[in-house]
């Protein structure tokens, strides 16, 4: 079947998906975005989170079908033009990329918690990321670059 | 593969009853796993989540009714002033993105004895309501509703329509056993719900049996015995934890030993009584 959705600002059509395939398989497969990591495929570790009409969602459990004429952010979508997200910068910064298999989810899930709670506590992290697994960083830099990418988005806002 | 995407309530009956094996398909946190470890070719999915009166929670006749594609997020945003144990099971549902997705209605669906949704349901005393297009509306009490392992009273031409749920009139209590507190499949669990103004204490049991069950014999012992003007007794709340332990039929498996799970379940039962009554005790 054909399924036409909206991928970071931009219409797109996949043709000849099978209707049990994953909006994963299709964004990676079919339109050229591996940024979203295809990983556990049962909603376990994260790595393919994206945001679903402004949800972040793992995209391994959604249907292709299901994202038909809705609308998804994938992290290739977060940056502005040349300029990284907030968020990315801090995790390049902070080091909390190791392998880097597990950023693509991480940093889509904190671009989510930062819109919702500017400065979200230790244990508002934790909850937020809890779905997200890492195998290499023991997660310390990880919640560093949220700490970071919090404290900067609330210096950007106050010189605004 | 079908895929079909009703946008109505009437269509999606009307899809089901034409192609009862059709899988319906929601937050697709259960039937997209299966389908991506080629667990299950089913010959049609039925995509409900273009059916925006699924999506939906109401007060009606006394009850919450909550559409069956509502999403644990939203029960947990929404409802946990009404709804609070359903809300509190919901908070220990997989991490944000699966709630994001997930649905009570899903959890019904898949009828898993692990799912988190079912304990609080049977203590609050929940409906759930089915439709089909020939035989219109059931309302399936939720402890008639569990036949086995991945098995409901749902027949094929039937859709889950909503759970209707009685808001509490007294404490609420959800408590589950797993690894750590996120992503985890429960290892058994347990849901209280205070009645107060029946005498009457409702217990759920979730992953220690081939279904979600009520411990019945330990909510007669509650029904007998309890003094709703005193503090309670802890020998009463230790026979309590006893009888809901041996309520459950556990199995060993990959999560823990049927000796383990009936040991938790007794700690469990008693544990939640006890934060039940006293928050109780302190509001009366």
């Amino acid at each position: 079947m054909r399924v036409t959705f909206t991928v970071n600002g931009r219409e797109q059509s996949a043709d000849d998906v099978w209707e049990g395939e994953s909006l994963l398989y299709v964004l990676r497969e079919r339109l050229g975005l591996p940024g979203s990591k295809n990983a556990c495929e049962q909603g376990e570790c994260g790595s393919c989170t994206v945001y679903l009409d402004g949800v972040p969602v793992c995209a391994c459990l959604v249907a292709a079908g299901q994202a038909e004429g809705r609308e998804v952010r994938t992290v290739e979508g977060l940056a502005d033009g040349g300029a990284l997200d907030p968020v990315q910068e801090a995790f390049a910064e902070c080091g909390a990329v190791q392998c880097g298999f597990c950023t693509p989810g991480l940093v889509v899930q904190t671009h989510d918690l930062l819109a919702r709670v500017p400065g979200p506590s230790d244990a508002e992290i934790r909850e937020a990321l809890a779905g997200n697994l890492c195998r290499c960083t023991g997660y310390e830099k990880i919640i560093d670059a949220v700490r970071l990418a919090a404290a900067r988005k609330a210096e950007g806002a106050g010189d605004a | 593969m079908d895929f079909l995407r009703p946008t109505t309530w009437q269509e999606a009956l009307a899809a089901k009853a034409d192609r009862p094996d059709a899988v319906p398909l929601q937050g697709g946190t259960d039937v997209m796993v299966e389908l991506n470890f080629d667990v299950r070719r089913p010959a049609a999915l039925l995509d409900l989540t273009r059916v925006p009166e699924l999506r939906a929670w109401e007060m009606t006749g006394g009850y919450c009714r909550v559409g069956a594609g509502v999403s644990y997020a939203t029960v947990i945003d929404e409802l946990s002033g009404s709804l609070p144990g359903l809300a509190q099971a919901a908070r220990t549902v997989g991490s944000p993105q699966i709630r994001n997705r997930g649905s009570v209605g899903g959890n019904l669906g898949a009828a898993s004895p692990a799912g988190d949704s079912h304990p609080p349901l049977l203590a609050a005393g929940a409906v759930v309501e089915v439709e089909s297009r020939e035989r219109g509306v059931r309302m399936i009490p939720a402890a008639e509703f569990y036949l086995g392992v991945k098995r409901s009273a749902l027949e094929p031409d039937e859709l889950i329509r909503a759970v209707h749920v009685p808001p509490a009139t007294g404490p609420q209590y959800f408590s589950k056993v797993g690894t750590r507190n996120a992503m985890v499949i429960a290892v058994c669990s347990f849901a209280i719900a205070l009645h107060p103004r029946e005498r009457r204490v409702g217990t759920g049991i979730g992953s220690a049996a081939p279904t979600p069950r009520r411990a019945r014999e330990a909510e007669d012992l509650l029904a007998r015995e309890l003094d709703w003007s005193a503090p309670l007794d802890p020998a009463l709340a230790h026979r309590f934890g006893e009888l809901c332990a041996r309520a459950a039929a556990p199995i060993d498996d990959v999560r823990g030993s049927a000796a383990y799970r009936a040991h938790a379940l007794g700690v469990l039962a008693r544990r939640t009584l006890t934060w039940a009554w006293n928050d109780y005790r302190r509001a009366a």
